[in-house]
């Protein structure tokens, strides 16, 4: 490297830095109350009679915490840094970047505030109400504009494959936040808002809206921080470039018919559900040439598994990657789902990949983008970042097996008839069986919150020490 | 044209591009290129974790 490329081009990393900090404090607030209504569910008690610590109020909270603070500020964070670095120019927009920041901020206390008051659309993932979620459209017409606008007025003649990702992401978020949204307020002045969409194709453009933000957010945006951070953590080109062309096309032309899978044996016409099964089943192909692309990127590097812990996380993520979207598939052939559906089984599913990819991904990005940003060698701890490691690994194992094996029990005692046709068992019958399940899902869940907690105070110590005194470390 | 040969003819387009998509991206010509691509997210400024001797440590691309 010639001395020529070293000098560091005018980069706004003010707002990836508030992003990074404010991925760590949104994950700890998310994933506390997913804690606190785990435990309700062994405790009723723990809503204490107050209507806004219900259940049924906070786990729409937990879920858009987790997704649209935690997992979207990662996104913002690293798309911002990414884009930069990669086009190796400043973010397009000046002032309009901070304007992101702080009105996505605007958004989750909004959501923060009008979840637990009850005001909800009843659409999973999509409950915020019509005021914010024209907030929310604006606030993401920006940080396309900024987003693709640096793109434009990128320095490099290519566009590196992680920024297509992240593009795919930015547009069809967009697209499936719009559509369906779209809702007649009852007057201006009220929060209550009925969506144009009626009966089984309100059903079908909730779930195709559902399942996307899973295949678009959680999939697609978290493979373009991949397609970056793992590279760069293990100091070595991608796997099969040709590959990840392929797999990227494949995977956005795929998903986008998968959401009938969540109607199965419901009033959408069959053929719908075969068609959502069927392109589920193909997703598998896609979706594991991101895996094998990533892991295989250390084909030849694994030593440096032995002494990177934030290289375990990225390995790691992608290893529950490759589980979770092999699960999927399995879960989405109807009568497996007939088994799986309604059951503890999809929350199973659903953390083997919100825990063990999105956030393990998540947290080795920050790991790697912490030093950086405010100008050290490393973190200050690399023992707590191995801590860290494998409390996150434990606590998401102690969630997911618990799950799968309270899941399967409640399928098949529903499922269970007698002779004459009767049911064999109530369902209160199976929710006490499952209360020891409960019980590991709330231990893994918390074990996974200290993680966060540890990771919350070497970022803290991190920040704070004055700039280049942490030296580089490595696991004795 | 009815619905099932648009479909039909629709869905055979879709084939033909993805199929042009891979023998695209895996012809010997676009070899160079990818590589450079993959390779290009190393050459950029240096950040604060790295010192000038280990900045360029990394190996080429394999496929």
């Amino acid at each position: 490297m010639t001395t020529a490329t070293t000098i560091q081009p005018d980069y706004n990393m003010k707002v990836v830095r508030q992003f990074t900090l404010t991925t760590i404090l949104w994950g700890i607030i998310g994933m506390a109350v997913g804690v606190l209504i785990a435990a309700q569910l062994i405790w009723p008690a723990l809503n204490f009679d107050t209507p806004w610590l219900t259940y049924s109020r906070l786990r729409p909270l937990h879920t858009n915490a987790v997704i649209f603070a935690f997992g979207v500020s990662a996104l913002m964070a690293t798309s911002f840094y990414v884009v930069q670095r990669t086009c190796q120019t400043k973010l397009f927009g000046g002032p309009l970047a901070s304007w992101v920041f702080w009105g996505w901020q605007l958004v989750i206390l909004s959501a923060v505030v009008s979840l637990p008051l009850g005001y909800t659309t009843a659409k999973e993932y999509a409950e915020l109400e019509w005021p914010i979620g024209i907030l929310i459209t604006l606030v993401w017409v920006m940080y396309a504009v900024v987003f693709f606008g640096t793109l434009v007025k990128r320095k490099t003649s290519h566009i590196y494959v992680a920024n297509w990702f992240f593009g795919a992401f930015i547009l069809t978020v967009a697209v499936l936040h719009i559509v369906n949204n779209l809702a007649i307020p009852l007057s201006m002045s009220s929060m209550k808002s009925y969506s144009i969409y009626a009966g089984a194709v309100d059903a079908m453009v909730q779930w195709w809206y559902g399942h996307n933000a899973v295949g678009f957010l959680l999939t697609a945006g978290f493979l373009g921080m991949m397609y970056y951070f793992v590279p760069k953590q293990a100091n070595r080109p991608v796997y099969s470039y040709r590959l990840s062309i392929v797999h990227f096309w494949a995977l956005i032309a795929v998903y986008i018919w998968a959401g009938p899978h969540h109607l199965h044996y419901t009033a959408l016409p069959d053929w719908a559900q075969s068609l959502g099964m069927v392109m589920s089943l193909i997703l598998f192909a896609p979706s594991w040439g991101g895996m094998i692309n990533g892991i295989m990127t250390l084909s030849g590097a694994w030593h440096k598994l032995r002494t990177d812990p934030i290289l375990r996380f990225l390995v790691v993520s992608l290893s529950f990657y490759g589980m979770s979207t092999f699960e999927g598939p399995m879960m989405a052939i109807k009568t497996v789902n007939a088994l799986s559906h309604y059951t503890d089984w999809t929350i199973g599913h659903v953390h083997s990949g919100a825990l063990g990819w999105v956030a393990m991904i998540t947290i080795g990005a920050v790991y790697h983008l912490v030093p950086r940003l405010f100008n050290q060698k490393g973190m200050y701890s690399v023992a707590l970042i191995n801590l860290h490691f494998w409390l996150a690994t434990i606590g998401t194992v102690l969630y997911i097996v618990a799950m799968w094996i309270s899941g399967v029990m409640q399928g098949l005692m529903w499922r269970a008839v007698n002779d004459d046709g009767t049911l064999t068992y109530t369902f209160v019958e199976s929710l006490e069986k499952s209360y020891p399940f409960y019980t590991i899902r709330f231990i893994g869940g918390l074990v996974f919150l200290s993680g966060m907690l540890i990771m919350a105070y070497n970022t803290y110590k991190t920040v704070t020490a004055k700039d280049g005194t942490i030296k580089l470390q490595e696991l004795g | 044209m009815d619905f099932a040969t648009f479909n039909g003819l629709y869905t055979l387009f879709l084939i033909v591009i993805f199929v042009g998509l891979i023998l695209w991206a895996y012809s010997k010509k676009q070899k160079k290129t990818f590589e450079d691509i993959a390779n290009s997210i190393f050459d950029e400024p240096q950040d604060s974790t790295t010192s000038e001797s280990e900045s360029s440590k990394h190996t080429g691309a394999k496929k």
